[in-house]
């Protein structure tokens, strides 16, 4: 067999598409943050928690209610979504006044109520998931199972589409116009809290959506989000949270490189993000796709 | 004014000294160590919260990782530090060290926090408010991966039976009493660092800068140069905190590095007050004996943790010697005949 740089490329590619996957719940995750700071100025630090509601929402429907994965991918980010809506009409719809600090450390606390009564209620070792697509192919040069490819083309179908509803529909010019001036919006007699509270539920969507799409790769655990919405922090100041596109781009890239950092030098696959955060604010401080303020 | 405030908070400070002499008697003095020690790391944290206005939501760094140095020091010594580069391979430089005594230990962690700082706040005062959260706390996220996988932090285990040998060659700190004296009068010393550090023309630069960091720029302040040297303060207090608590607890363990620890520390001074000068102290009070009182209740303290954020946020944002500041501010204020905005900028951190 030969090899590529010194490694046995199934290894390389294996951990290439792990690089994919992880960088697609990255974008999915990063694109939900921004588009909820784009209008809000929150930062959603109990996004990662609505994560992990997400794949616990799917794996209630799937026990419980015997609803399968399939129906879940719909159901679970209308049924977050619904709570992420409750959450900002209750709590968050308050702080808008106020210094943005305070929506953050509102999210956090809201992060730990919920990881800890889903730890009190399901302990943190977590519960398994079965997959909806086993089986794979064979590429000749690695195996595709069948389950991975639909996460990162499903999650490359629902960026894009975020893009071009943002970007390019009517819809999207309204919520980039409130992003700039929501008073104006306002005065032109377009319902702006109301949009605010529907951004958020889509938002928190978008994170429930990746939860279930997680659902059967890592195990259903309460601590599943906490640690990945760090990581996703630094990758939404790496990209800057200025554009959707940046924030797609940025996601995957970045779970690309964590892949390959893997295969060559594993011992900082944990942090290579954080370095390259690091050197990103050094040379770039708004970010890659950022705006200077 | 200035002075009629100072003299207060002087008594109020003695009080509290006079209150803690006597405290022992009365409550279990490792119990009262473990409150100084975040007394001092939510002191620590409130410089730069309070005063800068840079929310941290990585402060735990600095507490574990001088927690994590100082334990080495006074169990093993040695230390070995890489020199090179990834790929090119590392080559590791040993400086054959005795044991170190305890106060040798907890100077170590410190230096080696205010070294850290200096680090991570060169990068993270690049950006502001959210994202300056955002990025210490992606950093610390890097120490903790850094403290999981280096040899001498014993991975999951941590560093455990940290010796307590006597302090100076002379105290007897594995006696609790004795050393909890110790403990109070390094707390007293840090707390006046950072009093002196606010009510200093240094620390008049730095609230200027909390409350408008463009004008404070367009003044000819190195406003980078002060925000980089407050951070330095604030990790190195924040590091002497960890230091001492890994020498009471003879425990340098993963905990302490953890986001958690970060957030707990936020709760904290929240709690207690954000920019008020005794805030952290009570909120560190109030959240130690909670976590006490509740450890039975496991994923229970995790829910109240964040009820207590959600709570303090939405109805009382000053915390709580902030609302008490407020009320007395009232109370003066009708006394006198005229009205007194209630808290002021006391109580806000800037953006």
């Amino acid at each position: 067999m030969f090899e590529l740089l010194g490694v046995p490329p199934q290894a390389l590619f294996g951990q290439l598409l792990l690089g994919l996957i992880n960088g697609a719940f990255y974008a999915l995750l990063s694109l939900g943050l921004a588009v909820i700071f784009g209008l809000m100025n929150v930062i959603n630090f109990t996004h990662g928690a609505q994560y992990m509601m997400g794949a616990f929402v799917a794996w209630m429907l799937l026990t419980y209610l015997g609803i399968p994965y399939w129906g879940a991918l719909v159901l679970v980010p209308i049924i977050v979504g619904i709570t992420g809506v409750i959450i900002e009409r209750l709590f968050i719809s308050r702080l808008y006044h106020l210094d943005h600090l305070y929506g953050l450390l509102l999210t956090f606390g809201l992060a730990l109520m919920i990881e800890g009564l889903f730890r009190r209620e399901y302990g943190s070792s977590g519960l398994p998931y079965a997959n909806p697509l086993p089986g794979g192919t064979n590429l000749g040069f690695m195996f595709l199972p069948w389950y991975r490819a639909w996460v990162v083309a499903i999650s490359l179908i629902v960026c894009f589409g975020t893009w071009f509803m943002i970007e390019k529909t009517q819809l999207g010019s309204y919520l980039r116009a409130a992003t700039e001036r929501p008073d104006l919006v306002q005065a032109f007699g377009i319902n702006v809290p109301r949009m605010i509270t529907l951004t958020y539920g889509f938002g928190v969507g978008l994170a429930a959506l990746a939860g279930v799409l997680a659902a059967p790769i890592y195990s259903v655990n309460p601590t599943m989000g906490a640690n990945l919405i760090i990581v996703v922090f630094a990758v939404v100041v790496i990209g800057g949270m200025g554009s959707i596109m940046g924030s797609i781009l940025t996601g995957f890239g970045l779970g690309v490189i964590e892949g390959l950092t893997k295969v060559f030098y594993p011992e900082a696959s944990n942090t290579v993000i954080f370095i390259i955060m690091a050197i990103v604010l050094m040379i770039r401080p708004q970010g890659l796709f950022g705006t200077p303020r | 004014m200035t002075t009629r405030r100072t003299s207060w908070d002087m008594l109020v400070l003695a009080a509290f000294v006079v209150l803690a002499l006597f405290a022992p008697l009365a409550i279990y003095p490792l119990f009262l160590m473990k409150v100084l020690c975040f007394a001092l790391f939510a002191c620590a944290f409130n410089l730069l919260i309070g005063y800068v206005g840079l929310l941290s939501f990585g402060h735990a760094m600095f507490f574990g990782f001088a927690a994590y140095v100082s334990g080495h020091l006074a169990k093993v010594g040695t230390v070995s530090l890489p020199v090179g580069l990834p790929f090119v391979g590392w080559h590791w430089i040993t400086i054959p060290l005795p044991p170190l005594s305890p106060e040798l230990a907890i100077l170590g962690g410190t230096a080696v926090a205010a070294l850290l700082g200096l680090i991570a706040g060169f990068v993270a005062i690049r950006r502001q408010g959210i994202y300056f959260a955002m990025v210490t706390l992606a950093l610390a996220q890097m120490v903790y991966f850094f403290c999981v996988q280096a040899p001498f932090t014993g991975g999951e285990d941590g560093i455990q039976a940290i010796p307590r040998r006597p302090l100076l060659g002379l105290l007897p700190i594995t006696d609790g009493f004795v050393f909890y004296y110790v403990v109070l009068a390094i707390f007293v010393i840090g707390f006046l660092i950072i009093y002196r550090t606010i009510h200093s023309p240094f620390g008049q630069v730095l609230k200027a800068i909390r409350e408008n960091e463009a004008r404070a720029i367009s003044l000819g302040y190195a406003v980078d140069r002060f925000k980089l040297i407050a951070f330095v303060l604030s990790a190195a207090l924040a590091g002497l905190a960890g230091a001492t608590k890994a020498i009471v607890f003879q425990l340098a363990s993963l905990t302490d590095v953890t986001w958690q620890m970060s957030g707990e520390v936020v709760l904290m001074t929240l709690v207690g007050g954000m920019g008020t000068v005794f805030g952290p102290i009570v909120g560190a009070g109030v959240i130690v004996a909670m976590q006490n009182y509740l450890a039975g209740f496991g994923e229970w303290v995790l829910v109240i943790q964040g009820a207590i954020f959600i709570v303090t946020v939405l109805l009382f944002r000053r915390g709580i010697v902030g609302e008490i500041i407020a009320l007395a501010n009232r109370f003066k204020g009708k006394r006198e005949g005229r009205a007194e905005p209630a808290g002021q900028a006391h109580s806000r951190p800037a953006e």
